[in-house]
């Protein structure tokens, strides 16, 4: 092994170093910026998250199995898995095994950043030893491994549909750039290498390439133009990199540290919002998943076109796409970085004046005391099948009840709170949480997710249990207060947004289902479920504008050939049963039809 | 005067010299379905709130094309949705509301 370059330096390095400077620096200021931005609480919770052994092992193993491995990208789709595991991890061994060879050859030059990166081209027989020759091996597999993942990459933009994928989020001009740099860094490493091979030596891939080359270009000619285009290639990729989706490298392990910390997101636009606007990586995932989509409308209102805008600070578009949303959640679900694209919106509505205040529209009427307090919700009112049967079953079960809102009643304020006026929803929350308490009641009963949903985690209610009408259902079957039959027709169950991916609620009411009547699986279900579009979380998107999207979702349900549909909320069942072909129900409707 | 036991409704003459229908253009600029309102009055029949202060969308709309105060019924409003829901011509009610809590000073 000889360190042929005495002084260990050439010229084409200077391009890789200035990169490398610029990135760092970019990255070391936006680092301080983003934690001055916290708050001090915050702050101190995330600091004291970075030496706690327990979070330390959590933040080093999910950055690993996140981005370096992919494996939540690997569990969804095979060949995105590899394609992103290649490059990132791939290249990760590149750069140790590079520090590798320097640290065990020449240990002297370890303070020269680019000397593992530049290796092949300073040091001479390298491969002379078992471990010279073994260390080359692996960085020539690594390589071989990076470039099936650019391979990969570069077919996915000719054949999408291959890798399951329908749309992509359109790029940039300067995430063209990075692409293309990207594209070009590791080809050219393994020319330069392989033109250097008969000097330092190489493995399977680079030897036999120099001995190709040297057949008909020569070697020592091109040797250096390609150090000098690689050193570009990595100069361009890591300057362009902050203003490109590339960002995603560097912000997402901070947003890994920063989750486990459990921090949240308070301000769209300062923070830790900031991390996660920084952290999409612009697959389009979000455009796929969205129920807004459909027929290719609405592309420019997913999730990663308002991550887009946020980092351009482009107001009007940031309003425009935060308002037009279902909040449906699909995407945050389906996102592999966990960007939460409904709670960023819904912060950016609460940035929004009002000139006219909101008032409580008060109310003194006294609740009756009893066990249980049932809150049928302002959905529920208009689809009073809901409420009669749910009615019904107390009754046949003998449950000691009193309903909160029998004449139209009051709102939770879950509308109010998507609408992003935050403090007036908190309003209302006081006044009901008063309501409630002061009705004495032990169970609050509640038929409508979305009600659901704001009293499990914005209301205050110390010795009243939070229910849902599915479990508490399933609970009067259990302990033999009820008896049901099971019917004959099929079917499928629609999971609603807010009981699914919005409480978690996707067993419990398949059980039910189960229990009284026949039940089958659309295409895509459970935190995958699409969205009926009659969602009041979107504020701007017009009722003739929905019907597609109502459709779409219908005829998802549909490919489960049942003979009915069956959903868990009041706003669905009113949604679907405008377009069904076939009649939609509402589970406490089947239940009670069944009870023996 | 002999009490009939009902009595005529106050005269409400539209004036147009002082009608100030600025907030109502205002109004059709951010929400155009806001024109399609054929009055029929869905959304005060099944407003959660009009119970209470007598809110109405329609009110509201009629209230404003013809420069009247509208304030004390849109503050009371809870966005539940409901006359959204309900509404034969598709008039995105909410929307309207909120836009109209931002023009109103």
């Amino acid at each position: 092994m000889i360190d042929r370059i005495p002084s260990g330096f050439h010229p084409f390095v200077i391009p890789f170093l200035v990169g490398m400077a610029f990135v760092l620096l970019y990255c070391g200021f936006a680092l301080l910026r983003i934690i001055h931005q916290l708050s001090w609480q915050d702050r101190k919770k995330f600091f004291l998250s970075l030496i706690t052994p327990t979070t330390i092992y959590k933040n080093i193993r999910d950055i690993f199995a996140n981005c370096l491995l992919h494996i939540p990208l690997w569990k969804r789709n095979k060949l995105f898995g590899y394609m992103h595991s290649s490059i990132a991890f791939g290249w990760f061994m590149l750069i140790v095994l590079g520090h590798l060879e320097v640290i065990l050859f020449v240990p002297g030059r370890i303070n020269l950043f680019y000397y593992p990166i530049f290796f092949n081209y300073f040091v001479a027989e390298a491969d002379e030893t078992i471990r010279g020759s073994l260390l080359f091996f692996l960085m020539d597999f690594f390589l071989l491994i990076v470039m099936s993942g650019i391979a990969m990459a570069m077919f996915r933009r000719i054949k999408n549909h291959v890798f399951g994928v329908k749309r992509m989020a359109r790029p940039t001009f300067l995430n063209l750039v990075g692409l293309y740099s990207l594209w070009a860094i590791f080809p050219l490493r393994w020319l330069a290498e392989s033109f250097t091979a008969h000097i330092s030596g190489g493995s399977f891939m680079t030897i036999p390439a120099n001995w190709l080359f040297r057949q008909f270009l020569g070697n020592e000619l091109n040797m250096l133009p390609t150090w000098w285009a690689y050193s570009f290639a990595l100069c361009i990729f890591m300057c362009v990199l902050p203003f490109t989706r590339y960002m995603h490298i560097p912000a997402e392990m901070l947003l890994i540290p920063m989750r486990n910390a459990g921090l949240k997101v308070r301000n769209s636009r300062k923070g830790f919002a900031k991390v996660e606007v920084f952290a999409c990586p612009n697959c389009g995932v979000c455009i796929d998943a969205c129920p807004m989509t459909v027929d290719n409308g609405n592309v420019k209102d997913c999730t990663v076109y308002l991550t887009r805008q946020l980092r351009r600070n482009n107001e009007e578009r940031i309003q425009e796409i935060s308002d037009k949303c279902l909040l449906c959640g699909k995407c945050e679900a389906l996102c592999q970085v966990g960007v939460e694209g409904p709670g960023l919106r819904i912060l950016e509505r609460a940035r929004r004046d009002y000139a006219v205040p909101f008032t409580y529209p008060a109310t003194d009427k006294a609740i009756e005391s009893r066990k249980v307090l049932y809150f049928a919700g302002c959905m529920t009112h208009l689809t009073p099948s809901i409420g009669r049967s749910v009615e019904a079953i107390l009754k046949k079960a003998g449950v000691d009840f009193t309903w909160l809102d029998p004449q139209g009643g009051l709102c939770c304020g879950r509308p109010m709170f998507t609408a992003g006026r935050i403090a007036e929803a908190k309003s209302i929350v006081a006044n009901m949480e008063r309501l409630i308490l002061e009705s004495g009641c032990d169970t609050l009963l509640v038929s409508c997710p979305i009600c659901y949903k704001m009293f499990r985690e914005n209301y205050n209610l110390p010795g009243v249990q939070v229910t849902n009408y599915i479990p508490f259902i399933n609970e009067l079957i259990d302990s033999h207060k009820i008896r049901v039959e099971k019917s004959d027709i099929c079917y499928v169950y629609h999971d609603p947004c807010e009981l699914g991916r919005g409480c978690g609620m996707y067993n419990e009411p398949r059980q039910l289902l189960g229990r009284s009547a026949g039940i089958a699986e659309s295409a895509h279900n459970r935190e995958e479920s699409i969205c009926c579009g009659g969602s009041l979380g979107s504020l701007s998107l017009d009722f003739a504008q929905r019907e597609n999207m109502t459709k779409a979702a219908l005829n998802d349900l549909y490919t489960s050939n049942a003979d009915a549909v069956a959903t868990a909320c009041p706003l669905c069942l009113a949604t679907f049963a405008r377009y069904a072909d076939r009649p939609v129900k509402d589970i406490a409707e089947i239940v009670n039809n069944q009870i023996i | 005067m002999i009490d009939f036991g009902f009595t005529l409704s106050k005269s409400s003459t539209v004036d147009l010299t002082t009608l100030d229908r600025s907030r109502y253009d205002q109004l059709i600029k951010l929400v155009p379905t806001a024109r399609m309102c054929m009055n029929c009055g869905s959304c005060g029949a099944t407003c959660t709130v009009g119970e209470y202060k007598g809110m109405s969308v329609r009110k509201v709309l009629y209230g404003i094309q013809r420069g009247e105060d509208v304030k004390a019924m849109l503050s009371s409003c809870m966005l539940c949705g409901k006359c959204t829901m309900v509404c034969p011509r598709g008039i995105n009610t909410r929307n309207l509301i909120l836009n109209l809590c931002k023009i109103y000073d």
